[in-house]
């Protein structure tokens, strides 16, 4: 039986390249960064890894929202216009 | 758990959520028609890396039920999670109320975003009072049902509140949950950006807000009744901040001082009550 | 189904309605799942099956929900992990569940369902007739109709295989009452049953969804796959009918050999039919009757090899029209129609000679209500 029609398989970008919706990049100062882990956590999108001097974003999948600025408590991330 | 590149709006608290499910092990998650519908992922494609039962609006939590009673039957360790919104808590209401009373084992999410999402922002039962929807243009005239209170009354193994503000409370009390058996239940507070009419990356900051203002109230139940450590302050009125701070959202935008205060008291109100059965 | 060797050819003889006679079938079939909301007139069919699991003579979950659309919903999601599931209905039980009845369909996923055929309101009506089953025959289930609780009984059980081996819910049609209530001998035949299989099931650790949001083509072919499954499963039901029960496939002749005349009828009722038809045939009358066991699916080879004097009585409308009537003429053959018994009105005997009667006689308007 061909069961294509109704089952779905586990995918990165089902949506596509979502980081081509963002009109806003989150760029971080790795000299604020206090690895406080805050961005990684509320990332909605999950892009934000532990790597380098602060944090690594993924900007294939961001979608450029903002949270992980609002939840910095260093202010070590700030949006730039793309 | 949810893949990066899914389709949920910029800043959706329900994709935050979705995150989280990696602290229940073995997950079978079902979903009925919502805005999860849509971030779990278009056919043939899935954003979940856990399996998904895709079911109609009304049939959650009864599907959940048959999924839970069957793995038990089979010899299969799963927690079946019935992921629902305020929506399907809703039209499912009878099917909830039945899964708890009977005690099923099985974990009921729910991402309350006070509205029905996915269809474009109409009213539910967990509307806030006065809020605008395209279905109370002028504000909702009904206060907003306490879902988690009701559970309670089913005296469900566990019932717990959490916000998409508080993550680590959020997660652990899904860890809770998932160390637990029956029927246990969490509502979820879960700001919407363009349902509420905010900026994007305002969702953590609002659903703080809701808590700090004591609009939301963070609580659990697992045969008695606490308030949560992250929000217990707010408690005590003097250690809110002013619920004009929570209202700042376009659906909130054309009340009078004189609705503020009413909105306030009907907040005390909710406190009262609550904790009448801690 | 493995029947060889199985059967017990001399089963014991019990005197049972054709609720209690499916009871004992699910019974014999073993399922894991059980849920059900009661609702007159099938209830004794699930208190006989709560009692049977109570007692432990049967080894099953029975899970007590709020409605019927639960009890769709939650034998939908055991059958989803790889359950044997069963849930009994009726009227407005049926259409309270109607939406799932679409998705378990659509999931292809076996499952068993009885019905006790009633009436649906308004007005309220706790009697009989075919509404209820008839509204399935959109939704992709497989829709059987029994004559007598023996017959009842011997669906049920072939409902269990012919499901799991197509991968199609089975509905299992009896009339309120006549059947659901009335008391006949059923031999009881104890059948093993082949083990639960199917197209797929969800499981942890498994990254895939099932029947997420789609678009393009992909609604299309699953619905062309099931219909096209759904013909193709003529054959396994006549197969697994000839290895157990025989009762003649998707459908029963009778007196039809020589025949001039055709009566179309499915469900309980035909018993008093057929008693009409035989006193057509003392009196010398060709007539005979095409019992339409299935309806889904459609039994469209027998319908072709009728006489050209054909009358279809229906117990379902859709409009002026009979429901059974309009899926008989879409068969290109023509047909005269009766809509009778609506509610539970007793048509007898009698009635049925005196319609057959006016038949023969050419009498009959193309459609006519037997009021």
């Amino acid at each position: 039986m061909d069961l294509s029609p109704i089952i779905s398989k586990a995918t990165v970008a089902s949506a596509g390249e979502t980081g081509s919706w963002r009109n806003y990049r989150p760029a971080v100062t790795a000299d604020l960064c206090s690895k406080c882990g805050n961005c990684i956590l509320y990332c909605p999108e999950g892009v934000i890894s532990e790597g380098g001097d602060s944090v690594e974003i993924d900007y294939r999948f961001c979608k450029g929202c903002g949270v992980c600025k609002e939840v910095c408590e260093q202010r070590a991330i700030e949006m730039i216009p793309e | 758990m949810i893949l990066p590149g899914n389709a949920s709006c910029q800043g959706c608290p329900i994709s935050i959520v979705m995150r989280c499910l990696d602290e229940i092990s073995n997950p079978v998650l079902a979903i009925p028609a919502s805005c999860s519908t849509v971030i779990a992922g278009l056919h043939p494609k899935s954003a979940m890396k856990v399996p998904v039962v895709h079911v109609p609006f009304p049939s959650t939590l009864a599907v959940a039920a048959g999924l839970s009673e069957a793995y038990k039957r089979l010899g299969v360790k799963a927690n079946v999670v019935a992921w629902i919104g305020d929506g399907a808590a809703d039209i499912g209401f009878a099917a909830l109320s039945a899964s708890a009373a009977r005690k099923d084992d099985l974990i009921t999410i729910v991402v309350d975003n006070e509205a029905y999402m996915n269809t474009g922002t109409q009213a539910s039962l967990s509307t806030f009072w006065k809020a605008k929807t395209t279905t109370s243009p002028t504000g909702k005239t009904e206060e907003r049902r306490n879902l988690a209170l009701i559970m309670l009354a089913h005296k469900a193994d566990y019932v717990a509140t959490a916000s998409v503000g508080y993550i680590k409370d959020l997660r652990r009390k899904f860890r809770r949950a998932e160390e637990m058996k029956g029927f246990r239940f969490l509502q979820i507070h879960t700001p919407c950006p363009p349902g509420w009419k905010f900026p994007s990356e305002k969702t953590v900051e609002v659903a703080r807000k809701a808590v700090m203002s004591g609009a939301w109230i963070l609580w659990e139940y697992d045969g008695k009744l606490r308030l949560s450590k992250a929000g217990e302050k707010y408690a005590l009125k003097e250690n809110r901040i002013p619920l004009e701070d929570y209202l700042k959202q376009g659906r909130f935008s054309h009340l009078s001082d004189e609705e503020i205060r009413e909105l306030e008291q009907k907040i005390d109100e909710d406190w009262e009550l609550l904790l009448r059965f801690s | 189904m493995r029947t060889e060797g199985n059967r017990n050819d001399s089963g014991i003889k019990k005197l049972l309605t054709s609720n209690e006679a499916i009871a004992e079938a699910v019974r014999i079939a073993k399922p894991d799942v059980i849920a059900a909301y009661p609702i007159t007139p099938q209830s004794p069919i699930v208190e006989r099956l709560a009692e049977m699991v109570g007692s432990g003579e049967l080894d099953a979950s029975f899970v007590r929900v709020e409605s019927e659309h639960s009890a769709m919903a939650v034998i939908h999601g055991a059958a989803t992990a790889g359950a044997r599931v069963f849930t009994a209905t009726s009227s407005h039980g049926l259409a309270y569940m109607f939406e799932m009845c679409w998705w378990i369909a659509g999931s292809r996923l076996p499952a068993v369902m009885a019905v006790a055929t009633r009436s649906i309101g308004a007005p309220w009506n706790i009697h009989g007739d075919h509404t209820d089953i008839m509204s399935l025959r959109d939704t992709g289930w497989i829709i059987g109709m029994a004559e007598s609780a023996q017959e009842a009984f011997d669906m049920t059980l072939q409902a269990f295989a012919v499901s799991e081996e197509v991968n199609i819910p089975f509905a299992v049609g009896i009339d309120a009452f006549t059947m659901s209530h009335t008391a006949e001998v059923v031999e009881i035949r104890d059948v093993r049953l082949p083990e639960r299989r199917q197209a797929y099931r969800i499981l942890p650790g498994m990254e895939v969804a099932v029947n997420a949001v789609t678009v393009g083509d992909a609604r299309m072919r699953a619905r062309y796959d099931l219909a096209v499954d759904l013909e193709k499963s003529a054959e396994v039901i006549e197969r697994t009918d000839n290895e157990f029960g025989s009762h003649g496939g998707l459908v029963e002749k009778y007196r039809l050999e020589d025949a001039e005349y055709a009566v179309v009828m499915a469900g309980g009722w035909c018993g008093d039919a057929k008693d009409a038809i035989d006193m057509l045939r003392d009196e010398g009358v060709k007539i005979g009757m095409l019992r339409l066991r299935f309806i889904r699916p459609f039994p469209e080879k027998a319908v072709k090899g009728l006489p050209s004097e054909i009358l279809v009585v229906d117990r379902a409308n859709t409009g002026i029209r009979g429901i059974l009537g309009i899926e008989t003429s879409s068969c290109g053959v023509e047909v005269e129609n009766v809509v009778a018994g609506l509610g539970g009105l007793d048509v007898d005997v009698d009635n049925f000679y005196r319609l057959f009667r006016k038949f023969v006689d050419g009498k009959l308007e193309k459609v006519e209500w037997l009021i």
